[in-house]
């Protein structure tokens, strides 16, 4: 028994270093593998020292020992060396306890993928009418609503095979919906909103990320201090901070604080704005250039506009307007804490613009907004805000965003900008309503220059947006770790007003629609021109991703050319003015023929509205 | 909106000359770009002159500021200096103080400075002569009157008052609706 003791030792050694050097295959924590292989050497000692007072020594077993001493451990040799009879005995130990624990491990590896195919194929069993009738009495514990949630969507996710064959894919959503809403206590409408947006799993992150807080951020006022030096002051403070991202050079999170950090003598001073993140990306994408003139139409508490200023270094003229009067304190006391001298505070209706002031270079436009993405600052928005708040806000919004771009100088050298954003990610509020805007006025979507953020959706449910709507960029609470944002960017082409032709609204909604189809038949038609048609393509995508400046001058000397035709011809040159294009260095590679078939086969949504008039 | 009278040039002028002196010509000749004093309801902005031109396209009565306030006409025709007027005062001021970190909070709860808080001070400070508060990173923190001159300062006993408080940072927080 003493020799079985001594010799554990080495033998346990041999199964750690094995332990590294095997490769990470899912198995229970290390503890009790260890004591598992405790008890096994225990019992191989035992039969072992058996063997030898038998006189059984070298066998076949042996062999195979013989040929692992090479690349077993050299460490080992001496002391087997000294005692050959014992070596040999604990050597093979160890080769044995390797093969046990090496089964084990395949054993437990092979019983893990059952485990897990089972569970990947397992039916969930969708609660019926009548079970949740039943549950209506007793108290449904959150745990399990969240689990019945996450095996839904599971389900949603590999729906042809695990649903259950007798339920349809609007009965799981129906469950999920009210679970999602009971869990998360949101009004039902909201949470079927979300669902038209996301994915199933998408909307469970975005919900659950609207339920933490979001890091607390500042902005640098660049015009009393720099980031460095305010970094270094409130660090001496107590304040853990890191930079906010790498796509600012102003911003500073803060992490834990032992001060206030609402109060600190930086603060009062005005070297820092307590700014969210997601709201210094407007004014990024306004661009504003000293000496302008900017206009911001909802400008309490004056956050944005102080970045405003701050990009123009005081000069030019900022004028922060908001409707209300309480607000605007709050605005005029920041601005006078940063040290901002540019800006004129007032307080007009946003809707009244373009008559209280107009011309000015560059125009921001915070719209006021449902708040659908900063639910994690106010928890209230979840019960408060109904499908009819969402319509309402909308309409204001189009129509302060209307006023918004009538108040700007189209003919301004440096600017003729508009930015539009919401803190909403509903599309009702954001897509809809620049889509309204392009409908309505000579404007169009430029890129926001935000490197950061999705791009805007170009299709919601039933609805068609322009193909330029992914300029336009959406922030995130889950993917972000911002408030949720949209943004977007316009440039005014002129003064003029865009009148539609009387069908034009509907065209636009179903004008993606009709684009894909013509596309397909084309493929399906001409397989000679197919490759150029490619490429074609391919230049009108990256056309559309960026659209640099010589599609800026195609535009603008479209519009001088047709300044005497009507306005509803000039309208649809601009809207197709990209696609005619291409189909002219078409004709002109090929010969007529194959571009008249073209016009007829796949000439576009355009071409064919044309021919009926 | 109005240019201030004679009679109200005068009095805020008297006060803005115990803080800034002489350089009172400096605010008026601004080299970078020529500015103006403006009365707003009884509030005294100084303003640019390409706000000033913009100004007037905005219905009067809804203009709540523009440029910087520096301070309002009391009921008794008093001028009253505001804290917002500070960094034109700190640019142009004739007597500084600099304040220990450790008093640095107590003056911007708006207490007066005693000696025991005080860093550093101008020479020629002359008594009840206006002086700007600063901590001791050149941070303006507010302003307020020089207790005793600097001379007397030197032998004041730790408790007795050095600059007393008239105007500081804090109020931005304390009094937001008072001030604007």
């Amino acid at each position: 028994m003493a020799r079985s003791t001594t010799k554990k030792a080495p033998a346990k050694s041999a199964g750690k270093k094995k332990k590294v050097v095997k490769p990470p295959t899912p198995s229970p924590p290390a503890s009790s593998d260890e004591e598992q292989e405790e008890s096994e050497n225990e019992v191989d000692d035992n039969s072992e020292g058996e063997e030898f007072t038998d006189g059984k020594t070298f066998t076949d077993d042996n062999q195979k020992w013989l040929k692992m001493k090479g690349d077993d451990s050299a460490s080992e040799d001496d002391e087997a060396d000294s005692d050959s009879e014992a070596s040999i005995s604990q050597i093979e130990r160890d080769a044995m306890a390797l093969d046990a624990e090496k089964e084990e491990e395949v054993k437990e590896f092979e019983e893990d993928l059952q485990r897990q195919r089972q569970e990947m194929t397992k039916v969930f069993h969708l609660p019926t009418a009548e079970e949740l009738e039943e549950d209506e009495d007793r108290v449904v514990p959150p745990s399990e609503i969240r689990e019945r949630v996450e095996e839904i969507i599971e389900v949603m996710q590999d729906f042809k095979r695990r649903r259950e064959p007798s339920r349809s894919r609007t009965e799981y959503m129906d469950q999920l919906e009210s679970d999602l809403s009971e869990y998360f206590g949101y009004l039902p409408e909201l949470i079927s909103l979300f669902l038209k947006m996301f994915s199933p799993s998408e909307a469970l992150e975005f919900l659950d990320a609207s339920d933490k807080p979001r890091p607390l951020v500042i902005r640098t006022n660049t015009l009393k201090a720099r980031r460095k030096d305010l970094a270094q002051a409130l660090i001496k403070r107590g304040v853990n901070l890191d930079p906010l991202a790498p796509w600012s050079k102003v911003g500073l999170k803060i992490y834990e604080s032992t001060v206030p950090i609402g109060a600190t003598p930086e603060y009062l001073s005005g070297h820092y704005m307590l700014q969210s993140a997601a709201s210094m990306c407007p004014v990024m994408a306004l661009e504003p250039q000293p000496g302008e003139k900017v206009l911001d139409m909802s400008s309490a508490p004056g956050g944005k506009t102080s970045y405003v200023s701050q990009l123009m270094k005081n000069e030019g003229i900022v004028v922060a307007n908001d409707l209300k009067v309480e607000r605007q304190k709050a605005t005029v006391g920041n601005l006078h804490r940063l040290g901002v001298k540019n800006v004129i505070t007032c307080c007009n209706d946003g809707k009244n613009f373009p008559k209280v002031m107009g011309n000015f270079d560059r125009v921001l436009l915070d719209a006021p907004c449902s708040g659908l993405g900063v639910i994690s600052r106010d928890q209230s928005i979840k019960v408060q805000r109904t499908v009819k708040d969402i319509e309402r806000t909308a309409h204001l919004q189009k129509e302060l965003l209307l006023s918004g771009i009538d108040s700007l100088n189209a003919k301004s050298k440096t600017g003729g900008i508009m930015v539009y954003s919401t803190c909403s990610v509903s599309v009702q509020e954001n897509e809809q309503v620049v889509q309204y805007i392009l409908n309505k006025r000579d404007v169009k979507l430029v890129d926001t220059g935000l490197k950061h953020g999705k791009p805007g959706f170009q299709r919601y449910q039933e609805r068609r947006f322009h193909p330029s709507m992914q300029l336009t960029r959406r922030f995130y609470p889950h993917t972000h770790n911002m408030d949720g944002f949209f943004v977007a960017k316009f440039r005014k082409l002129s003064n003029k007003e865009r009148i539609p032709p009387p069908e034009e609204v509907e065209d636009e909604e179903v004008s993606g629609e009709e684009e894909e189809d013509v596309e397909m038949d084309v493929e399906e038609d001409e397989e000679e021109v197919s490759e150029e048609k490619k490429a074609l393509r391919a230049k009108f995508m990256s056309g559309i991703v960026k659209p640099e400046d010589d599609e800026e001058i195609d535009s603008e000397e479209e519009t001088k050319k047709s300044e005497n035709k009507p306005k509803k011809e000039r309208w649809e040159k601009i809207k197709k003015g990209k696609k005619k294009k291409g189909e002219k260095v078409v004709k002109e590679q090929k010969s007529k023929q194959v571009a008249g078939k073209k016009k007829s086969g796949g000439g576009g949504g355009p071409e064919k509205k044309k021919a009926k008039k | 909106m109005r240019p201030l009278t004679e009679d109200e040039m005068r009095t805020m002028f008297q006060k803005l000359s115990t803080y800034i002196g002489k350089n009172i010509q400096h605010l008026l000749q601004n080299k970078t770009e020529a500015h103006a004093f403006r009365l707003l309801k009884d509030r005294v902005y100084y303003v640019s002159e390409s706000l000033l031109k913009a100004a007037p396209n905005l219905p009067a009565d809804t203009v709540l500021s523009l440029g910087t306030c520096m301070g309002k006409f009391t009921k008794g025709k008093k001028f009253k200096l505001h804290i917002t007027s500070l960094d034109v005062l700190n640019r142009y001021a004739l007597y500084k103080v600099w304040v220990k970190p450790s008093s640095e909070m107590s003056f911007l709860y708006g207490n007066n400075i005693p000696k025991s808080g005080l860093g550093r001070i101008t020479d020629g400070v002359p008594q009840y002569g206006g002086v700007i508060v600063l901590s001791m990173s050149d941070v303006p923190l507010g302003f307020g009157v020089a207790a005793q001159s600097t001379e007397v300062c030197k032998d004041l006993e730790p408790t007795g008052n050095v600059v007393l408080h008239q105007g500081d940072i804090g109020e931005y927080l304390r009094n937001e609706d008072d001030v604007f």
